[in-house]
């Protein structure tokens, strides 16, 4: 090799270095690109303020969430429970609690239910998934029956309509919290694991798996080491996405009344299915949760889409 | 005995509904221990299916079948199963693909890749690994190793990403190195360095390297015996020079014709082969090359040519082949 074009090559190098000096792997280049996005920046902002309010809401709440304190002057038989005043910003509920402490306090419940349900649904899908691809890609005739049996199982979850599923899984366990975290994180199950088989089935026909199989790299190892890792990304967006859903669709379940049925813990979903009572007495008290469950669920949509497009590799400049 | 004995290589793609392809249709050569092998041939003509099918990376699935043998020392790859030829892999027999941007993966640094092989192979770990993958990297002229192992394969150039994934190929020192199109999807100058590493590395070493391409120039540089493709076909097979010096296949003529040259006349048109790779005469009904050969004669058609040796285990598949030395005027 000449010393001149070693010189060139070289000089390419350093510059190249220099241009890549901050970025480092795909996913941190791909929080750069979200910070630089001011759609994904709204989002953020929403969901700091929800998860802030979520931690110390029982602190903040200016009453006790449980406590009657306005039982004398709510008539709600009568259609009298009094509004907004000075003491109480969002006026009492039905029961005559004090309804900005209750919103203050259910956050918390709500984030919980949207991430916990969203956990569930995210680790029984990806196993499923992750075990369907991983045997699709690479595993043979019977890599192909494995594969074909668990995404039969999915194409059935999936074929149900998400609510009566949700609704059946409820009644079969009782109305509580835990049951419509399950239920929720159910439903989510198929998407997550259609989601990650799909891409890890693409991305067991790359290059870089055929590279890796001429080194002669075990087939568990590759599935693991190489294709899971590229695979990841639609899921963790999925995932994003999904907590969204989630809240709203535990909201939903609460209700139907398959919630939690005492009272005593908020929850911004029950407290919307007992508005629903006095929507013309007093329609705020169903306003204010629901406008508690469309903010945080744009928040985690908007970066969830943010997400989307800072990890593909389709849109990268 | 040559290292790598190919037999009567041939590999038929069948699907329903769809007519059964002979992508490779009974190749046969040999490769010495050391020696650079060259396959050379137009896309289509069964060298990829060739390489892949001798790392048995073909897929196995109905509809796909391979004949023939390769036998490697006492094993047959063709016949050898998954869990033995995983051991073979990346171990005595690698290969270097096409496109080294894809070849690796983009999630992971370039280190953990190399370390892979060690560990897989030479069950190197830790620190040792770490090393050893290194002292491979400085080895195919990347520098500042330590820094590049940390890295992901965008941060890499093109021939740095080549230089990486050589490296891995060479990690666990392989008898037989089939490098397929290597140079391809990289610029000029950086070609000449990437044959100027791999001659480095056979000569060193005692590897030896099938490679395969359609580029004349790397195999008038590299190689030390040419095997001329075409249709799945062997047409023509000679050392180097006989092959340059005096071609007998209209085909291989063709080839060397196309090739652009400096001290070609001014205004002088590029040779081109009339008709393209579509064109051909299935084998078992004569010369696959007939129908775009401009030395056609009527014993082309009708069965297919047998493979003349002539001296110097110079072989070509022809009944009428060019030939220098007896220039008959007409």
């Amino acid at each position: 090799m000449s010393t001149k074009t070693d010189k060139i090559d070289r000089l390419g190098e350093l510059t190249a270095a220099k241009q890549d000096e901050h970025g480092v792997s795909l996913w941190t280049e791909a929080f750069r690109r979200v910070r630089r996005n001011p759609t994904a920046l709204v989002g953020i902002a929403i969901l700091v303020i929800f998860v802030l309010v979520a931690i110390i809401g029982p602190w903040v709440a200016p009453y006790s969430p449980t406590d009657f304190i306005g039982k004398g002057e709510v008539r709600s038989g009568q259609g009298i429970i009094p509004g907004p005043s000075a003491e109480h910003w969002l006026g009492y509920d039905h029961q005559g609690r004090d309804e900005l402490s209750r919103l203050l306090v259910g956050a918390r419940q709500t984030l919980l239910v949207g991430i916990i349900s969203t956990l569930i649904g995210l680790t029984i899908g990806a196993l499923v998934g992750g075990i369907a691809g991983a045997a699709a890609g690479l595993g043979g005739r019977v890599g192909r029956a494995v594969d074909s049996v668990l995404m039969r199982i999915v194409d059935m979850l999936l074929a149900l309509p998400s609510l009566l599923l949700a609704v059946s899984i409820a009644a079969l366990l009782g109305a509580s919290l835990t049951t419509v975290m399950i239920a929720v994180g159910v439903v989510s199950v198929p998407i997550f694991a259609r989601l990650l088989r799909g891409a890890m089935v693409a991305q067991a026909n790359s290059d870089y798996v055929l590279a890796a199989t001429s080194l002669g790299v075990k087939r568990t190892k590759i599935a693991i080491g190489h294709i899971l890792p590229n695979s990841l990304a639609p899921v963790i967006v999925q995932a994003t996405l999904t907590l969204a859903t989630a809240i709203i669709e535990a909201a939903a379940l609460s209700f139907l009344g398959l919630g939690n049925p005492d009272s005593a813990t908020p929850e911004w979903g029950l407290m919307l299915a007992e508005a629903q009572r006095f929507l013309d007495i007093r329609p705020g008290l169903a306003i204010y949760p629901a406008l508690g469950i469309i903010i945080t669920a744009l928040g985690f949509t908007l970066l969830g889409e943010a997400m989307r497009e800072a990890l593909d590799p389709k849109l990268r400049k | 005995m040559p290292l790598l004995d190919v037999k009567d290589l041939s590999v038929t793609f069948a699907r329903r509904g769809q007519r059964t392809v002979r992508a490779v249709d009974g190749v046969s050569f040999s490769v010495e221990a050391g020696e650079v092998v060259g396959l050379v041939g137009e896309s289509g003509c069964g060298k990829s299916v060739t390489s892949l099918a001798l790392m048995g990376l073909l897929p196995k699935q109905r509809g796909v079948t391979i004949g023939g043998s390769a036998m490697f020392g006492d094993t047959d790859l063709l016949k050898t199963d998954e869990r033995t030829m995983r051991d073979i892999r990346g171990r005595d027999v690698a290969m270097i693909f096409q496109d080294p941007l894809s070849s690796l993966n983009p999630v992971i640094p370039i280190g953990i890749q190399v370390t892979e092989v060690l560990t897989r192979h030479r069950g190197l770990t830790g620190a040792k690994a770490t090393a050893e993958a290194t002292d491979l990297l400085n080895r195919v002229g990347i520098p500042d190793p330590t820094r590049r192992l940390k890295e992901y394969p965008h941060q890499l150039s093109g021939g740095m990403r080549q230089r990486a994934l050589i490296a891995m190929a060479v990690a666990c020192a392989p008898k037989l190195l089939i490098a397929d199109e290597p140079t391809t999807a990289l610029d000029v100058t950086i070609q000449a360095q990437i044959l100027e590493l791999l001659r480095g590395l056979v000569r060193d070493s005692g590897t030896a390297l099938v490679m395969i391409t359609h580029d004349l120039g790397v195999v008038a540089g590299m190689c030390d015996t040419v095997n001329v493709l075409y249709a799945g076909r062997v047409v023509e097979s000679a050392r180097r020079k006989p092959l340059f010096a005096d071609p007998r296949h209209p085909y291989t003529t063709g080839l060397l014709g196309s090739v652009p040259r400096l001290d070609a006349g001014k205004g002088e048109r590029l040779h081109a082969i009339r008709g393209s790779v579509r064109d051909v005469l299935p084998w078992p009904d004569g010369c696959a090359f007939a129908p775009r050969c401009d030395r056609r004669v009527d014993a082309c058609v009708g069965e297919p040519p047998a493979l003349v040796e002539g001296v110097h285990r110079h072989a070509y598949r022809c009944v009428n082949p060019e030939s220098r030395t007896v220039e008959v005027p007409s």
